[in-house]
């Protein structure tokens, strides 16, 4: 066996805090290494020549790249090998930045930590085999999570592409935080009217299938073959037949409805369509506040409805689709009021949040756009904003910017301008953010031109007196106290995940951050992938962003599907569990334990009953491989004796 | 780290692919210094590390085990942390009727985001053998 080690100095990152020349000197002195050097950048072009060439040259069997971490460039050098025309599994990587270079800062400690882990690497590939792939037939179609704006771009585009789609939305309607607010920044377009055309494309796009007020119950399978099972919540309204007119609404009696597409700006009726513009325009109940439902007796809407849609006895319907990738859009969520006693939210009405004020803005909200109190209804003419309304606090866990709200809080002081000429907004800010194209000149328009007033400083109290509230704060620049006396105050509350973000991840086997964002394959260069193969990710599920950059992540999740289906058949990862029918005992303990059923009884000719491994189903945990007694089920690429030939080259002094 | 006695210990670590190694991966980009004791095996899954290698390591020379997996329900696989958590646990009481303080080996769920965490867990760990010193099975506390 000839193993060639490439030990890459990437610049100075590795060479900076590891002695390479003499990492590869001791290395040539290990038994099976026939070639060792150092390099400057492994992964470049000539980098990877200089492999391929000293396979050849050398005649190596088995190569070792010491560089970054394998979820790094593992694939990138496995192609490199196959290249010069050995099997991609001959390769081994070390991982000497990420997890020496980088983290230790003695040279002579991290040159020892380099060279042992470089060791554990060359005995791992000596105990390599062949693997070799094996192909499977694509499902090309994609199911998408979320049907705000940018799950429903990445439905669009798919449905474009021609692949079918299945969208999924919780609410009853389509169209998510978009949908709610008046104008966007920093153009002041009116955000229904930009939003609504598209939110008709995906009703009537024949490669898209809807199921909105439904939730994600299951999902089984792997890319290029998933089975979803979805819940189809109980509406009490038949939508074949409900044609969206809107008469039950008119004379529900139940009338103290929460309204949660207004965010409880006004209460709503207990049988409602959540907005004029919905999709689908359908009525749906809410069982918490019909009285059919909580008194037991009252059928109005039954008796009113022209088409006889209404049905109190419905249930929920679960349904199954396959699908061969997804889209998760599933949005974010915004932090409690009452995390805050110091502002008096939830206690003043007078003190509400940043989405609360657009529906307050909207000329299809509960006040017809015009901007009122909501304890009086009275026009307020101060108004005050404070942004960072959790955001950029350690205390309340948030320690990240939600990104947006220096933006809407501009527009929203302009659009205040707009609506009632004589009022003054005054805006409490920490840092004003606006790094977008076009972004800057707008927060500067709405100070300059539009007269709102900044206070660079942070509110530490808000209190009632008589009808106004005051807003106790600094101003950091004069360096004093601010008091203003508000008709209205505006919290620019934080962004959170969306409810349910870690119960959806732990469906989709996708990992999410200590705030419950979708983590993505990498920060830079794959933003809408995820690790697991065959979910991509959009909008703000993976991290708080605006318009502009779900939209962008909507249509780069679409590309990223639609080049996965340009093929009709997909390579399987060969590192699958193999059992070896000759030591295997036919207990069968692997079949019980493995997660994805992947393992079948198999009688052999002569009656000897033995497990067998379905290749395209093995997901590769190797669950089974520490669990069979007698070492006959190994998991290919991580056998016993690749594991413990790295366990004695650490462990042998 | 200048905590830790700069004469380095043998310890080794089993990391799962999808969370755990990416947090140590996290933690190196994120520039988390650490001491240096740690000898990384990259694993699929937490459930696939048999509690043998670790008896093995530990026999063989290793002064400390460290394995750690994605947090439970958040496994890249399902369950099978779930499986590693029943065999650890199983072991950690094992180990010292093989004359070995189960202090030397612990268990832990780092996420892929979770850098700090996991200078954190390297940094407590270590210090925890060097605290314990060299392993001598027959020194060690008999149970």
């Amino acid at each position: 066996m000839r193993v060639g080690v490439f030990i890459c100095h990437c610049g100075s990152n590795i060479a900076g805090t590891v002695d390479v020349a003499r990492a590869a000197a001791e290395l040539r002195k290990v038994p099976g290494v026939a070639f060792a050097t150092n390099y400057m950048y492994t992964c470049s072009e000539p980098g990877q020549e200089e492999i391929k060439q000293a396979i050849q040259r050398e005649h190596l069997d088995r190569i070792v790249v010491a560089a970054c971490s394998p979820r790094m460039h593992e694939l990138t050098f496995r192609r490199t090998i196959e290249k010069a025309g050995l099997n991609r599994y001959f390769l081994e990587m070390a991982n000497i930045r990420e997890h020496i270079s980088w983290v230790g800062l003695d040279k002579e400690a991290n040159t020892n930590k380099a060279i042992e882990t470089i060791k554990m690497a060359v005995a791992k590939v000596m105990q390599n085999r062949p693997l070799y792939s094996s192909s499977f037939k694509v499902n090309k179609r994609v199911l998408v999570i979320g049907g705000g704006v940018a799950g429903m771009q990445a439905a669009l585009d798919c449905g474009d592409g021609g692949l079918e789609v299945v969208l999924v939305e919780k609410s009853p309607s389509v169209g998510g935080m978009m949908a709610r607010l008046d104008k966007t920044f920093p153009t002041i377009d009116c955000s229904i009217c930009i939003l609504g055309p598209k939110m008709v494309d995906v009703a009537q796009h024949d490669k898209i299938k809807l199921y909105a007020y439904s939730e994600i119950e299951d999902i089984k399978g792997y890319v290029g073959n998933y089975q979803v099972k979805i819940r189809k919540k109980a509406t009490y309204v038949d939508w074949i037949k409900c044609t969206g007119c809107g008469l039950c609404m008119e004379k529900c009696p139940s009338k103290n409805s929460y309204d949660y597409f207004n965010f409880g700006v006004a209460p709503t009726r207990a049988i409602n369509i959540p907005f004029p513009q919905a999709i689908p325009k359908k009525a749906k109940i809410d069982p918490d506040f019909c009285r059919q439902f909580t008194k037991g007796k009252c059928g109005v809407c039954a008796k009113i409805c022209p088409t006889g849609a209404i049905d109190y006895e419905m249930q929920d319907e679960i349904v199954t689709e396959d699908v061969g990738a997804i889209v998760v859009a599933s949005g974010y969520g915004l932090i409690d009021m009452d995390k805050f006693p110091e502002y008096g939210a939830g206690r003043y009405p007078d003190v509400i949040t940043g989405i609360q004020y657009e529906r307050f803005l909207n000329a299809s909200g509960p006040t017809e756009g015009h901007i009122v109190r909501p304890s009086d209804h009275a026009e307020p003419k101060t108004i005050v904003f404070v942004s960072c309304a959790g955001s950029r606090d350690k205390s309340l866990g948030i320690p990240y910017c939600s990104n947006f709200c220096c933006m809407y809080i501009a527009k929203q002081a302009i659009l205040t301008k707009d609506h009632i000429p004589d009022s003054q907004s005054y805006v409490f800010y920490m840092d004003i953010r606006s790094p977008g194209k076009g972004y800057d000149e707008f927060t500067r328009r709405a100070q300059e031109d539009y007269g709102a007033k900044y206070v660079r400083g942070r509110v530490s109290r808000i209190y009632p007196k008589g009808k106004k509230m005051v807003v106790v704060g600094a101003d950091t620049l004069l360096g004093t106290q601010v008091e203003v006396e508000a008709d209205l105050v505006v919290l620019a509350t934080a962004v959170t995940a969306a409810p349910g973000a870690a119960q959806l991840a732990e469906k989709l086997h996708i990992s999410y951050d200590t705030f419950g964002f979708y983590v993505e394959s990498h920060p830079k260069l794959r933003p809408v992938e995820t690790n697991t193969s065959g979910v991509f990710l959009a909008g703000a599920a993976q991290g708080p962003k605006d318009i502009p950059a779900s939209v962008g992540q909507g249509s780069a999740a679409a590309a990223k599907v639609l080049a996965l289906f340009s093929k009709d058949m997909l390579e399987s990862d060969p590192a699958v569990a193999k059992v070896n029918e000759n030591t295997c005992v036919g207990c069968l303990k692997c079949k019980l334990t493995c997660p994805f059923g992947a393992i079948q009884e198999k009688e052999l000719r002569g009656g000897k009953v033995v497990a067998n491994v379905i290749e395209t189903v093995c997901a590769g945990c190797g669950v089974c491989t520490s669990t069979c007694p007698c070492g006959a089920i190994q998991l290919s690429h991580f056998t016993d004796n690749q594991l413990l030939a790295e366990v004695n080259a650490i462990c042998q002094k | 780290m200048s905590e830790v006695d700069p004469k380095e210990l043998r310890i080794v670590g089993f990391l799962c692919n999808w969370c755990s190694y990416g947090g140590a991966d996290t933690a190196g980009v994120s520039r988390f210094k650490q001491p240096t004791d740690l000898r990384i095996i990259r694993v699929p899954c937490s459930g696939r590390v048999d509690p043998l290698f670790i008896i093995k390591a530990l026999l063989n020379g290793a002064d400390g085990v460290l394995v750690s997996g994605c947090h439970p329900r958040d496994c890249h696989y399902s369950d099978g942390n779930f499986y590693a958590r029943r065999r650890l646990e199983m072991l950690k009481r094992l180990l010292p009727f093989l004359g070995i303080d189960d202090k030397r080996f612990h268990y832990t769920w780092i996420s892929a985001s979770e850098g700090q965490r996991w200078q954190q867990t390297v940094t407590d760990f270590t210090r925890q053998i060097h605290r314990l010193g060299p392993l001598h099975s027959d020194k060690e506390a008999q149970p």
